[in-house]
């Protein structure tokens, strides 16, 4: 308890958030992520300013021979390369990472934040609202996301709105589910009980003490997640779905990578490759970094 | 020569936080056939020593020194020797029977497995020998048990199957850690007297690791208090106990709530009652086996209970486990809703209002909960943990007088302000409690429950706990429903005390009566299971024992187990009947009548 003996004297507040802040900075490998998550966002959005090309450009003199003449080079304007069709690959990789960024992000906040709110809900009230939320969960758990994706891409237009709301809404049932069972776990909780015994309201409990309880698994879960959608939303790519041409996103450069790379072309597949990587290996780090930090028993 | 020899035992533990010396050059002998009781409270080594003379220490963990058996130097020995001498020479039992069983072998199982490891008995010889220990650990329906699983036995028959594992094969040495804490009294009286007498007849030598002086009183030869990792004393029972040299020895004994032990009369009695329940009755449904969906049964947990509180008094609600004490009270106070049944409070009525409407009432009604640590948000600052009854309550308050209040009530409680940021974690069990005291006084309630608010500290703590209660209790003039299974702790606060079986009263009395003239034979039995830290008055007692197994709720005329002549009047309720005034008992037969086994069972 060396900790404890040396907490300040002073009579101020503390509160989870500051100390989780506290604890983030301490985590050396979740700062490290985040600052290079940072820079990629950065990049991202500044890079596009020293692209030679747009994504959608075709360099004639390299079509057809990108194995000899589309390596990645500065001399030719073509940082990352080009693809087989001779459009610059950093301009797309760019784009690409963008979308998957985007997509992961977004895809994961809608299903954080509404699969958290339902499974605890559902959790809380408990008995037969209980009972028929899950219910509504399993049916639609039976139904394949992809299928489900697909047909609204098929009603709908195919635009990049249609596949967050696609991920959104296939991507929050398993969190729910999730969240149910922790909450159930919660509710069983003395200090819940204490607080129903003082008077607090059922908002309130599951405000202040089910959520910040919760943040553990929903955060690790979320950072699962991320990687989840960016893969989803590249294999919809991949069936010629997601994102329309000349539009592109990291998973449509990899397959595309992925189909040259006997041809002498691996970079078509590595830069790509390497963004991809780099996303997801912040993410699960950051993910870690912030359960640790929103934990007062970590030290 | 000594079948257990520790010399010079030292046990540390490396961990993110530093190293932890847990055990600081222990010594000790035991002699065949003796008992040595192993004092102390959490955290002072006393189960780690012995942990690492059975090679059991968490892999954090190192020692040093000598531990001999008999004469065989047995400290850091390869796990492949230690196994061979585990189980065989030397066994070890738990706290937690449940937790020590595995549960998905049958009782059978698991003993045949021990006769298989050491003596290579198999098949019927192995279950032959099991259903002979079974017997003579006094397990009822012993053959049918061998084919049962751990979940289906209760907390005390795990207990008697635990021992009987560990005599299975006769050892020398039998250690046992802390082995009647979960058990309720009646039940610890049984396991003690079954430990004795396999003691006496087999020759085994027992060290009894506790934190009970009551418990040590009854069964052990010699003593060894422990504080800090070290001895600070070690002698003869009697000297210990009559003599005591050191001064913690002396602490610890004075902090054991006894039965015998003079007390100050009872505050007032004629007050007006402040809260009276009529006719509680909590149903619990539950699923049973049978059907595609299973059938539906249904536990009466609490099932008619009628009671008053005067304004000021405190009520001690006695029984135990699964008795109801819980869930009365928290059916008192609205958090599970009484199946049927009237709360009036200050005149309200309680039961069937909606939360926004008991609001008000919660301002008066607070409650201190068992465990410490879980009854606080993990994820709040004490501060924040005692302010929020005060944000529901009093929302208009500015920050500032929220916090002066909040500073002011855990000094009041005995807590340094400086603490205040600190998360639960970083604060003693003791500490904690003060906490939850702190967030249920805030309010300046009329009215506070404690739900077995001491039963999980250490008696020092414990001791100081129930002071803090009962100064505040004064000062805030509140009523008290003090709910607990030591009745030696309730005899300490209680004006007036229930005894609860089965969901139902059986009495009703003030606690002198109670205690000098218990009527009911479950009272009596209850009373006279209760050890008494003072080893001469232990050995001159007489026990009433209670025949068979306490009964499940769910079974079908169980609350006439005490009025066997009504057997055969499945649905017959025993009715409470005034004795004296204020004494009220349920129906009951002598007890010759429930003494003699043909009639009950």
């Amino acid at each position: 308890m060396a900790f404890a003996a040396n907490a300040p004297s002073v009579a101020k507040g503390r509160s989870l958030w500051g100390d989780a802040r506290i604890r983030y900075l301490r985590n050396r490998a979740a700062v490290l992520a985040s600052c290079v998550l940072l820079l990629l966002v950065a990049f991202v959005l500044i890079g596009p300013i020293f692209a030679q090309y747009s994504i959608e450009e075709i360099d004639w003199g390299i079509m057809g021979q990108a194995a000899e003449l589309g390596k990645p080079a500065l001399a030719n304007g073509h940082f990352f390369g080009a693809d087989d069709l001779g459009r610059d690959l950093y301009a797309r990789t760019l784009q690409g990472t963008t979308t998957s960024l985007m997509v992961g992000l977004i895809g994961a906040s809608v299903a954080l934040v509404v699969g958290t709110a339902y499974g605890a809900i559902a959790g809380y009230v408990g008995g037969r609202t209980d009972n028929i939320m899950m219910r509504i969960v399993d049916i639609l758990l039976a139904i394949p996301s992809t299928l489900v994706i697909i047909l609204l891409m098929v009603i709908f237009e195919r635009s990049l709105i249609m596949i967050f709301i696609g991920l959104g809404l296939t991507g929050w049932l398993t969190m729910s589910r999730v969240v149910r069972g922790q909450t159930l776990s919660l509710m069983q909780r003395e200090f819940v009980e204490a607080a129903r015994a003082s008077g607090v309201s059922d908002v309130m409990i599951i405000w202040r003490h089910i959520l910040p309880n919760l943040l553990g698994v929903v955060i690790v879960y979320a950072s699962i997640l991320v990687p989840e959608m960016i893969l989803a939303e590249s294999f919809i790519s991949f069936l010629g779905l997601g994102v329309q041409e000349p539009n592109t996103s990291l998973g449509a450069l990899i397959a595309e990578g992925a189909g040259t790379m006997a041809y002498g072309t691996l970079w078509q597949l590595m830069i790509p490759l390497s963004f991809f990587m780099l996303t997801i290996l912040c993410m699960f780090f950051i993910g870690d970094g912030l359960r640790d930090a929103l934990d007062p028993k970590d030290r | 020569m000594a079948v257990l020899d520790i010399s010079q035992l030292d046990v540390r533990f490396d961990t993110p936080d530093g190293q932890i010396h847990a055990v600081r050059g222990v010594n000790l002998t035991i002699e065949a056939g003796e008992c040595l009781g192993v004092v102390g409270e959490s955290g002072s080594g006393k189960s780690q020593s012995f942990l690492a003379a059975m090679g059991l220490l968490a892999r954090n963990g190192t020692a040093k020194g000598s531990v001999k058996l008999d004469g065989q130097e047995i400290l850091n020995l390869p796990v492949a020797q230690l196994n061979a001498l585990r189980g065989q020479s030397m066994t070890m039992i738990f706290q937690d029977p449940l937790t020590a069983l595995t549960p998905h072998l049958r009782i059978g199982e698991q003993m045949a497995e021990v006769l298989s490891v050491h003596a290579g008995i198999n098949g019927r010889a192995a279950r032959s020998r099991s259903l002979e220990w079974l017997d003579k650990v006094r397990m009822p329906d012993a053959a049918r048990r061998l084919g049962q699983f751990p979940h289906e036995l209760s907390g005390g028959q795990r207990q008697r199957v635990m021992i009987a594992m560990a005599m299975l094969m006769q050892p020398r040495l039998l250690i046992a850690d802390e082995p009647t804490t979960a058990l309720d009294v009646t039940v610890q009286a049984e396991i003690l007297d079954l430990m004795a007498d396999l003691q006496r007849s087999e020759n085994t030598a027992i060290a009894l690791i506790t934190h009970d002086m009551g418990v040590v009183a009854r069964m052990c030869d010699r003593i060894e208090v422990m504080r800090h990792g070290s001895y600070v004393e070690s002698g003869k029972a009697d000297d210990i106990f009559y003599h005591p040299q050191h001064t913690y020895t002396r602490t610890l004994l004075d902090a054991m709530p006894r039965l015998d032990a003079p007390i100050a009369p009872p505050t007032r009695q004629t007050a007006p009652p402040i809260m009276t329940a009529k006719g509680i009755k909590v149903h619990f449904p539950i699923r049973l086996s049978g059907g595609l969906f299973g059938r539906r049964g249904v536990v009466r947990a609490v099932d008619g209970v009628d009671l008053e509180i005067r304004a000021g008094e405190t009520l001690g609600l006695v029984g135990e486990s699964g008795c109801g004490k819980s869930t009365l009270a928290r059916a008192l106070l609205q958090l599970i809703p009484p199946t049927d049944g009237q709360v009036t409070w200050m005149g309200k009525t309680l039961t069937n209002r909606r939360a926004a409407e008991l609001k008000s009432c919660r301002q008066d009604l607070q409650i201190v909960f068992q465990d410490p640590v879980a009854s606080l948000d993990p994820r709040m600052t004490i501060a924040a943990s005692v302010a929020e009854p005060l944000l529901t309550h009093e929302p208009d308050l500015s920050p500032d007088a929220r916090r002066g209040k909040v500073r002011d009530m855990l000094e009041r409680v005995g807590l340094d302000h400086a603490m205040q940021n600190r998360y639960p974690h970083e604060l003693s069990g003791g500490q904690n409690q003060r906490v939850g005291i702190a967030r249920a006084m805030i309010t300046r309630p009329k009215m506070i429950v404690c739900d077995e608010a001491v039963s999980a500290l250490d008696v020092s703590v414990q001791a100081q706990i129930l002071e803090l209660l009962k100064d505040l209790r004064q000062e805030f003039d509140m009523s008290m429903i003090f709910i607990s299974h030591d009745l030696s702790v309730v005899r300490e606060v209680a004006d007036r005390i229930m005894v609860l079986y089965l969901g139902r009263p059986v009495e009703i009395a003030p606690r002198d009566k109670i205690f000098d003239h218990a009527q009911h034979p479950y009272t009596q039995s209850l009373i006279s299971a209760v050890p008494v830290p003072d080893p001469r008055a232990e050995r001159s007692r007489t026990r009433l024992k209670l025949p068979g197994e306490l009964p499940s709720v769910m079974t079908q005329g169980s609350q006439l187990r005490f009025l066997p002549s009504r057997a055969d009047q499945v649905a017959y309720e025993p009715a409470l009947q005034e004795v004296s005034p204020g004494h009220w008992v349920a129906e009951h037969d002598p007890i010759e009548t429930i003494l003699a086994p043909e009639k009950f069972g």
